[in-house]
């Protein structure tokens, strides 16, 4: 212990404390998602054609380093000559709104009914958490297929219906939340003090719960997305022709036997790592928002 | 004393099982009163039913606890039968509360100034920059240094005596009539505990506040109490002035608990401890709680509930050993 190197010199407070915010950051995939995010932004000015306009006549090229590929369409064509990447970065932004929206919708829903059934309790609790057992009996996908079956597919319905599907796992958390939080001295003060219950749940309640719903937001961003190429799959979710990375793997499948690989792997492989990336920083941002796994 | 600011007569709380078969007596037949600008100092062992007497005058009971009977009047008015709505118009701004452990009694994501300025805004419909106005004399009548600076600071940069002082703040800013501290300085070391005992002295002086100060601490009451009530398994076993109760205590247990204190001059000698534990208040034996426990029992304790003997105006005891000395006997 008292052997100390005179060569190093103790990093400034202030350097240590700004590099210790981002201690085991994930560099790689917020990257990723960053990069995603900017081609979903800017798909206008990326793509080099209309990804929604194919020429038949140049219908299933491979990508440029396949024999029959061209630099013309760098990562092939699909059944109806439609360029694949001009595709892959349209279906971009689609993966992104409908991902964003929907888990903000499911998180706004699920954080508002669990603060509500974790405070009020009583009946209110049995009530919201009985629904939410009966919910989470059903298999999600299965559920989503049948709710897109009812209200028929469109984007913004995909978006609804995630919400619908996935508000559950936030009441849950949040409820639980609130349960500790309630017990919080300050909390028990502005009782003392004669806050209104709606006062407490808005100041004093939500702001400490903020932190793990935007946790759960990002690693639930990675299930509402699969959730959604698998709906677009299926052919309930984004209607074609509009590029989803979902329907391009269905629209692909037929020539995956005849080694048509591309049309099938590049858009999975797109998924695979938006998915994975907010994963990896919700797992981040969990342990440096969560007290208790913080270590203070 | 013509009107007091505060008067409770015979309130029991009970907790009651979810089947009804146990009932906890965690209250039992509580009878005192309070002047204005007056201090009660309320002692007793953990689980004697201090903290529920408490969440009884403020009407903030758990699901499970009943207010069974009684009647508690403020300032005129039975706050037991009021609604929940206009109970909440009395908690914070005509009975105010501190916790148990002020350190944790502040929400760290607001600034000092919107949580001190909270009640008011709540209470008096104060708009922000009133109340944030309010909050900055609030902590200077609290003596914090620097309020201005202070104010729009938040709970971590502050000291664990100053988070006390906020706390106090918050106590006071819509200036009640009665503020109720519940062991407020468990959680301090002794000097910053001694400091705020004389703040709380200076503010119930300023504003005329009467105070509730429920604690273990005898030293405490001498300090701070002109009244003291003692607690025992759910019953006010004695009270009166804390000067007549310190020279010459009716009740076996006040005596017990005045012996049990270390004083200096004792030398060598063994702290004295009271033997045996306090009762299980569902299943309380038939006569005096405390008999089994009492060197001065006698049969007719453990067979008899003592009732209250008034010794002198504002003065009684529930022990059968007091009835001798008690007004209503040598009126008989």
């Amino acid at each position: 212990m008292a052997v100390t190197s005179p060569t190093v010199t103790p990093p400034t407070v202030a350097s240590r404390a700004s590099f210790k915010w981002l201690e085991g950051f994930p560099t790689i995939p917020v990257l990723i998602l960053l990069t995603i995010a900017f081609v979903a932004l800017f798909a206008e000015l990326l793509a080099p054609y209309d990804p929604q306009v194919g020429t038949l006549s140049l219908r299933y090229r491979p990508p440029f380093w396949q024999t029959g590929g061209s630099m013309a369409h760098l990562l092939g064509t699909d059944h109806v000559g439609r360029d694949e990447l001009s595709r892959l970065i349209f279906g971009a932004r689609v993966s992104m709104i409908v991902g964003i929206t929907a888990v903000m919708v499911a998180g706004t829903i699920g954080t508002v009914l669990g603060i509500l059934s974790g405070y009020l309790g009583g009946w209110v609790d049995q009530v919201i958490m009985r629904i939410a057992d009966a919910w989470l009996a059903l298999p999600a996908l299965t559920f989503a297929i049948f709710l897109a079956a009812i209200v028929g597919p469109s984007e913004f319905n995909i978006v609804i219906i995630l919400g619908a599907v996935y508000w559950t796992r936030y009441a849950r958390v949040i409820r639980g939340e609130v349960l500790s939080l309630k017990q919080r001295e300050f909390v028990r003060l502005a009782v003392v003090a004669g806050c209104p219950k709606h006062v407490i749940m808005w100041r004093h309640i939500l702001p400490n719960v903020i932190n793990s719903a935007v946790v759960l937001g990002t690693l639930m961003l990675g299930v509402v997305i699969v959730t959604e190429a698998a709906l677009s799959f299926l052919g309930v979710g984004v209607p074609p022709p509009k590029p989803a990375w979902g329907l391009m793997m269905s629209d692909g499948k037929q020539g995956l036997m005849v080694g048509h690989w591309w049309l099938t792997v590049l858009p999975g492989l797109c998924i695979m790592l938006m998915v994975l990336s907010a994963n990896l920083l919700g797992d981040w941002l969990r342990v440096k928002l969560d007290p208790q796994l913080r270590q203070l | 004393m013509s009107q007091p600011l505060l008067s409770l007569e015979g309130v029991s709380t009970h907790y009651v099982s979810q089947q009804g078969t146990r009932v906890v007596r965690a209250v039992d037949d509580v009878t005192l009163s309070l002047g204005a600008g007056e201090t009660l100092g309320i002692v007793g062992e953990s689980g004697s039913g201090k903290s529920t007497l408490a969440l009884t005058l403020m009407r903030l009971l758990p699901p499970a606890a009943r207010i069974v009977s009684g009647r508690m009047m403020f300032e005129g008015e039975d706050l037991l039968t009021k609604s929940d709505g206009e109970m909440r118009q009395v908690r914070g701004k005509r009975i105010a509360m501190i916790l148990q452990d002020p350190m944790a009694s502040l929400n760290p994501l607001f600034s000092i100034g919107n949580q001190v300025g909270e009640p008011i805004r709540v209470h008096e419909h104060a708009s922000s920059s009133s109340a944030w106005q309010r909050a900055v004399r609030l902590l200077k009548s609290v003596r914090i240094a620097s309020p201005e600076t202070r104010v729009s600071q938040f709970p971590h940069e502050m000291s664990g005596g100053m988070r006390q002082r906020i706390v106090g703040a918050i106590g006071i800013s819509c200036e009640p009539r009665l503020l109720i501290a519940d062991e407020p300085t468990t959680s301090l070391d002794l000097t910053i505990q001694a400091q705020y005992l004389n703040l709380l002295r200076d503010l119930q002086r300023e504003h005329g506040l009467a105070l509730i100060f429920i604690t273990h601490n005898l030293g405490i009451v001498a300090k701070m109490c002109d009244q003291l009530a003692v607690m025992y398994a759910g019953r006010m076993v004695e009270h009166g002035p804390v000067s007549r109760i310190f020279s010459a205590p009716a009740h076996p247990y006040t005596k017990a608990l005045l012996g049990s204190i270390p004083r200096m001059a004792d030398g060598g000698e063994r702290l004295t401890a009271i033997d045996g534990q306090p009762p299980d208040l569902a299943n309380l034996p038939p006569g005096c709680a405390f008999a089994p426990r009492c060197p001065a029992v006698t049969t007719r304790c453990r067979a008899e509930a003592p009732p209250q003997f008034t010794l002198e105006p504002g003065r009684g005891a529930r022990c059968w050993l007091a009835e001798p000395l008690s007004m209503r006997s040598s009126a008989a």
